[in-house]
């Protein structure tokens, strides 16, 4: 009595054939069913941004997305993003400032700073508070968050600048 | 909450679209950005039959100008209006609005046919559609049909869409380019919904004001126009004395709801505070280019 | 050639710590921890790349062989009596596996209590996984239904039919003992759970001569935890081997071992607790809710590993709540700004039943306990009545009672100085306990080993440039613009002894353990009997153990969570884990230091005083010069035990415990400070900026520290301003979610700039306090009061949390029956 359909989405790099329910929305597919475990879980409405992922290269709340509705496009999970080294500074300067503790916001908190870091370089403090202001954490108190993006930022436009002089 | 159990269907052609809804309306949800209508299966407050996945629909989406107006398609994003040099242009107001949008990951999907289709009270874009005298375009298997804002909204969370119909554009007229417009919105953090929340839109020449409109967030059980105060404001030319009226009149005009934490008084004076702030900024700009003028 | 005894080396190091003078700064580690180059050091936590990764292991990354998911139907209303329920058509949907009522669960589970002896006269009723005859809170559950999957499960919720009879329901905590006010439990006789009085004497005669007189009633909001990770477990019965495993995301998993143990009468031996990842707690993770033992229940009952997780709507009724009081405070002070006297009148609302096994008595006891804490005033009156209502349970939550104690405290020292005309700062300089004259017993009768009040009041001012805010307010003030500075002097419990729950029969251990074994290629493994979740106990365990073994700490692994491999012991509570759990590794470190020297010198023929360990190495202690690798010493020890001397066996794996038993208490001390901008026309509040300065003793990692108090300071300002759970008149709760219950976010959040003074203990060998909840205790009342030092020109105050735009509107009069 199932009505599940077949899709095809791309995952991290990787094209995944599956039969999945309508009602499935995207985590779920991603935890349960691809076994990928990194993106969390906090409310499942679209509020607390745990479930950030990037769909079609753009931060999307997970919960709020059927994996049907993927069908044909193109995820990336925290996984992806770490494998590919694209967001290693930062994954280090959140080490670095301890901008994680538990860790259960994290992923979530990695993927929307990383669009952050592509559509607005030149993002300020007050901006940078602004934009993670989607996404809940209830241990840190943001500070070291806000501080860590900031840094990368700062590393990214001096490296441009190096870069553009060299 | 997992959400209950339903079928999907993605469509590939509108005709598609408004055969399914004239043959079977009242069974099918349209999925356009989904972060309302998810949010809602996810809840189980809802339990729909069918979904039908309007992204693959490619009349719907885009942002055009023409001679008479700014065409934005039912599935452009929020995201895709903030960033818009045509809206920026041309409705400036949107691009004002647009950041108070919950945040980026919502307004990556979410849509702007779907926030007016939902007419929540809450919402900025329909109050911004009332302000700009926008025109929903709607269309069935019987056709199409234009309706004004003024007329879409009609009660709480209802609109005067039929079953069959779905929101294809909204039009905006591009005479709006040179109206004054002013956003303002009071929340408690960034993104939430507002407390209150003001759109604000005149045609002003001097201190004469035509065409007020003044679009409600948060203020009454849907988008709505004080259109009394409005009437005050076109009354006189505008001064301390005529804003201290239209704001009299807002006080009695309003009848806004209570929410959990800000009783009725409290949202009066707050929606009063803000059209306060709208017309002290409106006053200066005026009074400056009266000066300039004068010199 | 012995090395030197180990009780020896530890009296020495003790006594180098007592003998210095009284210092505001943690005396330089000696003996052999002279070398020490982690501990006070802002180390980066290791072992977190694979939580910045996706890799980490939360209780729902985990999945079990045949694994069902339970889901419960909860009480939609706040009081009813049940009258059938018809489980028929759950059932039968698919994936379904069980339907179970409470008194199905009530075979395999036996009732609790939540009482404890030395909560004198606490009364509440037995409490059983599920609601059998009648539910007395929304949330409370009732049926459980086992599936496949959760979405199944939920899908079958759908179909139960529950017949209930609605009850009356006891809601307002002020009125929860009057006769006209449905009792509960008619059992028990009323709604009273606890009651307490505390009076020094006095009281009357120092109100009589204070020169003024300053009052309030202060009402605090009920609030919940919200930790992103929401409560979970996995509870696995295997009936071959009756052995119980649960997966639990806990803050002490030895005390569910024995709760588990007792309730479902296994013995202790057959039950193993393992904690993973856990996402957030705060307290709210580390109470026994009637979901752990149903979903225990259902595992015995079904005979396979069952989950359960916490939907986040299910959280908000079903998690503790904590705070709701209403307090009328009261400050006698003479002229000269002396502080002759404190009274408070406090009443608390809790759930229908006080929760197990800690009691939902403490909180309150706390505020009795705490008020006026910093203070050196004798004259205290304190009554206290603890009520039961029909609202969800509550109990511990971080800062349990501080955040209450130190608002009231801190609001009532303002509003004197304020009649005097005396800088608030200058009150508290005036009236903090003198740095020289501890110990010290405050007036409610709290034990005192040292703080630095002084100190901490001096490194503020200077820290904030008090004067030239004043200055920035002062001028804002004159153009119309309202900003206000607020302080708050705090006291905070950590390191307890048994004297907190021990004593009261609790089976909760307020002693912790460390097993630090030598592995064969020189590093070394930490077992630990305190848990991390999140704030770096692991890592400052990792800290402590490179140091006093003398490894790098790249050779460090930590072990933690698991009560089959770990010592016993009682795990995050009460700010404990790095004072507590720290010295036990300390100890442990230093004793196996001790004995890899003995191992040493026989290998090297050398005695152990001559010899030294640093950097995984043992060294001439007089040249430096490295004369044997721990690589080399554990692959003789390991593998050549024939190359050692007869009679001689190398003990490379040693165990220490440690029990705070100096004090009941060990306080530390702090005080923070707000700024804020209140936009008068909205009530809208803008923090502006936040300081913290900090006294918990030795610091052995800054950075884990400093985040600590800046993530427990926003904690706080979310009671303060944003949170609160809100209930129609049926009891039944408005707000329980995501975007109607407002917890705090980046945006509205200020900088918050922390520094420390360091006036270690000599309970233990590393002086360290706790510090993961003074954060939150200081933090509401420093705000509160920086608002109403902004709102004072305007005759305007509000001193209800948390303090909403509605209120701040009303309190100046622009909305409210006096307005226009």
């Amino acid at each position: 009595m199932s009505n599940a359909l077949h899709v095809h989405i791309t995952v991290n790099g990787q094209r995944q054939a599956q039969a999945v329910l309508p009602r499935t929305h995207l985590v779920d597919f991603l935890r349960e069913d691809l076994g990928l475990k990194g993106s969390h879980l906090g409310c499942e409405h679209g509020v607390c941004g745990a479930c950030t992922v990037k769909l079609d290269g753009k931060v999307v709340r997970g919960c709020l997305v059927l994996a049907v509705q993927a069908d044909g496009r193109e995820v990336q999970t925290i996984e992806g993003l770490s494998e590919s080294g694209e967001i290693r500074d930062l994954q280090n300067a959140f080490i670095r400032h301890n901008a994680l503790q538990c860790g259960y916001c994290t992923p979530g908190m990695l993927m929307a700073a990383s669009e952050l870091l592509e559509t607005n370089p030149h993002a300020g403090r007050e901006e940078v508070r602004q934009w993670m202001s989607g996404n809940y954490c209830r241990c840190t108190g943001y500070q070291a968050i806000v501080d860590a993006v900031c840094e990368v930022l700062d590393a990214r436009l001096t490296a441009a600048d190096k870069g553009a002089l060299a | 909450m997992k959400s209950p159990s339903f079928s999907y269907v993605r469509p590939s052609q509108l005709s598609e679209v408004l055969s399914l809804l004239q043959a079977q309306g009242d069974r099918v949800r349209l999925l356009a950005g989904g972060q309302t209508l998810l949010t809602t299966l996810n809840m189980r407050l809802s339990e729909p039959e069918l979904l039908m996945d309007l992204q693959s629909v490619p009349d719907l989406k885009g942002i055009t100008l023409t001679d008479q107006h700014l065409r934005i398609g039912a599935m452009v994003t929020h995201d895709e209006v903030a960033q818009s040099a045509l809206v920026a242009q041309h409705a400036p107001l949107l691009t004002d609005a647009a950041p108070h949008i919950a945040h980026q990951a919502i307004r990556n999907l979410g849509t702007f046919g779907g926030s007016i289709a939902y007419g929540d009270p809450a919402a900025e874009w329909p109050a911004c559609l009332l302000a700009l005298n926008g025109v929903v375009v709607a269309v069935s298997a019987r056709g199409t049909r234009r309706i004004a804002a003024a007329d879409f909204f009609t009660g709480l969370y209802s609109t005067a869409l039929q079953v069959d119909e779905l929101i294809v554009a909204c039009e905006i007229p591009t005479v709006s380019a040179q109206l004054w417009t002013s956003f303002q919105e009071l929340a408690r953090r960034h993104g939430d919904y507002a407390v209150v929340g003001l759109a604000a839109a005149a045609r002003a020449h001097s201190t004469a004001l035509q065409e007020v409109r003044l679009a409600w967030i948060g203020a009454g059980d849907q988008p709505l126009r004080s259109t009394a105060t409005e009437q005050v404001l076109e009354s006189a030319p505008l001064s301390e004395p005529l804003i201290a009226k239209a704001i009299a009149c807002l006080k009695t005009e309003l009848a806004p709801r209570a929410d959990m934490t800000h009783s009725i008084p409290a949202k009066l004076h707050l929606s009063a505070v803000l059209l306060q702030r709208a017309l002290n900024g409106l006053l200066a700009s005026t009074s400056i280019s009266q000066m300039s003028r004068n010199l | 050639m012995n090395a030197p005894d180990h009780q020896m080396l530890m009296r020495a190091l003790k006594d180098n710590v007592a003998e210095a003078p009284i210092p505001h700064e943690a005396p330089p580690l000696s003996g052999p921890l002279k070398d020490a180059h982690h501990i006070g050091q802002s180390i980066p936590r290791p072992n977190i790349e694979r939580l910045t990764e996706g890799r980490g292991q939360f209780i729902d990354d985990m999945e079990l062989p045949r694994m069902a998911h339970i889901v419960y139907w909860r009480s939609p209303v706040a009081h009813a009596r049940i009258v059938k329920i018809e489980r028929e058509a759950a059932r039968s949907m698919p994936g379904v596996l069980a339907v179970l009522d409470g008194h199905d669960m009530a075979q395999v589970c036996q009732p609790w209590v939540g009482t404890l002896t030395h909560l004198a006269g606490i009364k509440s009723a037995p409490q059983y996984p599920m609601a059998m005859h009648k539910a007395s809170w929304q949330g409370e559950p009732v049926v459980a239904v086992v599936a496949k999957t959760r979405a199944q499960a939920e899908d079958a919720l759908q179909h139960i039919q529950v017949e209930w009879e609605d009850l009356p329901a006891a809601l307002d905590m002020n009125t929860a003992l009057l006769p006209q006010t449905p009792v509960i439990h008619p059992e028990l006789g009323d709604n009273l759970c606890f009651t307490r009085s505390l009076d020094t004497g006095g009281v009357d005669e120092a109100f009589a001569q204070a020169d003024v007189v300053a009052q309030a009633t202060f009402d605090f909001g009920r609030h919940t935890g919200v930790t992103l990770e929401p409560r979970c477990q996995i509870a696995d019965f295997n009936p071959a081997s009756k052995q119980l495993t649960v997966y639990h995301s806990q803050q002490a998993p030895h005390m569910m071992q024995d709760l588990y143990s007792r309730q479902f009468q296994l013995p202790e031996s057959s039950i193993r607790v393992i904690c993973k990842d856990v996402g957030g707690s705060f307290g709210i993770k580390v109470h026994a809710y009637p979901d752990d033992f149903a979903t225990v229940a259902a595992a015995v009952l079904l005979k396979r590993p069952v989950k359960f997780v916490a939907d986040r709507l299910e959280s908000f009724v079903s998690d503790i709540h904590a705070r709701e009081h209403r307090i009328k405070g009261r400050i006698a002070a003479k002229k000269n700004g002396e502080i002759l006297a404190f009274e408070i009148d406090d009443v608390t609302g809790i759930g229908p039943f006080s929760m197990f096994p800690r009691t939902s008595g403490i909180e309150g006891n706390q505020v009795v306990n705490l008020t006026g804490g910093p203070y050196k005033h004798k004259a205290y009156r304190a009554k206290l009545n603890v009520v039961f209502l029909n609202k969800t349970p509550t109990c511990q939550y971080r800062g349990v009672g501080h955040p209450i104690a130190c608002a009231v405290t801190e609001g009532l020292v303002d509003l004197a100085a304020a009649q005097l005309g005396m800088d608030p700062l200058e009150m508290r300089r005036l009236n903090v306990i003198p740095d020289d004259a501890y110990p010290a017993t405050g007036a409610s009768g709290i034990k005192l080993e040292v703080l630095s009040h002084q100190a901490c009041l001096r490194k503020i001012e200077a820290m904030m440039d008090y004067p030239a805010l004043r200055a920035e307010q002062a001028a804002l003030r004159a153009k119309g613009v309202y900003r206000g500075i607020g302080f708050a002097t705090l006291i905070e419990l950590t390191n307890p002894s048994a004297a907190f729950y021990g004593v009261g029969g609790a089976r909760i251990s307020s002693q912790d353990g460390a097993s630090i074994r030598l592995d064969p290629l020189g590093g070394i493994v930490v077992m630990v009997s305190v848990g991390e979740q999140g704030q770096g106990s692991e890592a400052i365990f990792a800290q402590i153990a490179a140091d006093a073994v003398g490894v790098a700490m790249s050779s460090v692994k930590l072990v933690t969570g698991d009560t089959d491999t770990t010592p016993y012991g009682g795990g995050t509570w009460a700010s404990r884990g790095a004072g507590v759990g720290g010295e036990a590794v300390l100890q442990a470190g230093l004793a196996l230091r001790n004995n890899i020297l003995k191992v040493a010198e026989v290998i090297l023929k050398r005695p152990g005083q001559e010899l030294h360990i640093h950097k995984g190495g043992v060294l001439d202690a007089a040249t430096g010069q490295e004369l044997l690798t721990l690589t080399e010493l554990g692959r003789i020890a390991y593998y050549r035990p024939d190359t050692l001397p007869a009679g001689f066996t190398p003990e490379l794996m040693v165990t220490r415990h440690f029990a705070q038993k100096d004090f009941p208490f060990i306080f530390t001390n702090g005080v923070q400070a707000s700024y804020v901008e209140v936009d008068t026309d909205t009530g809208f509040v803008k923090l502006l900026k936040h300081w913290a300065v900090e006294d918990c003793g030795r610091v052995v990692n800054p950075m884990l520290v400093d985040e600590q108090i800046r993530g427990a300071i926003v904690q706080g300002i979310g009671g303060a301003l944003f949170e609160e759970c809100l209930y129609d008149d049926n009891g039944q709760m408005l707000n329980g979610n995501m975007a109607d219950y407002l917890v705090p976010m980046a945006g509205e959040m200020p900088d918050i700039e922390v520094a420390h003074i360091e006036t270690p203990t000599r309970s233990s060998v590393l002086g360290a306090k706790g510090a993961g909840e003074a954060g939150t205790a200081g933090a509401p009342g420093a705000v509160v009061n920086a608002i109403n030092d902004a709102l004072r020109p305007l005759q305007a105050q509000v001193w209800s949390q948390p303090v909403t735009p509605e209120k701040i509107l009303r309190a100046l009069g622009r909305i409210g029956d006096a307005a226009g």
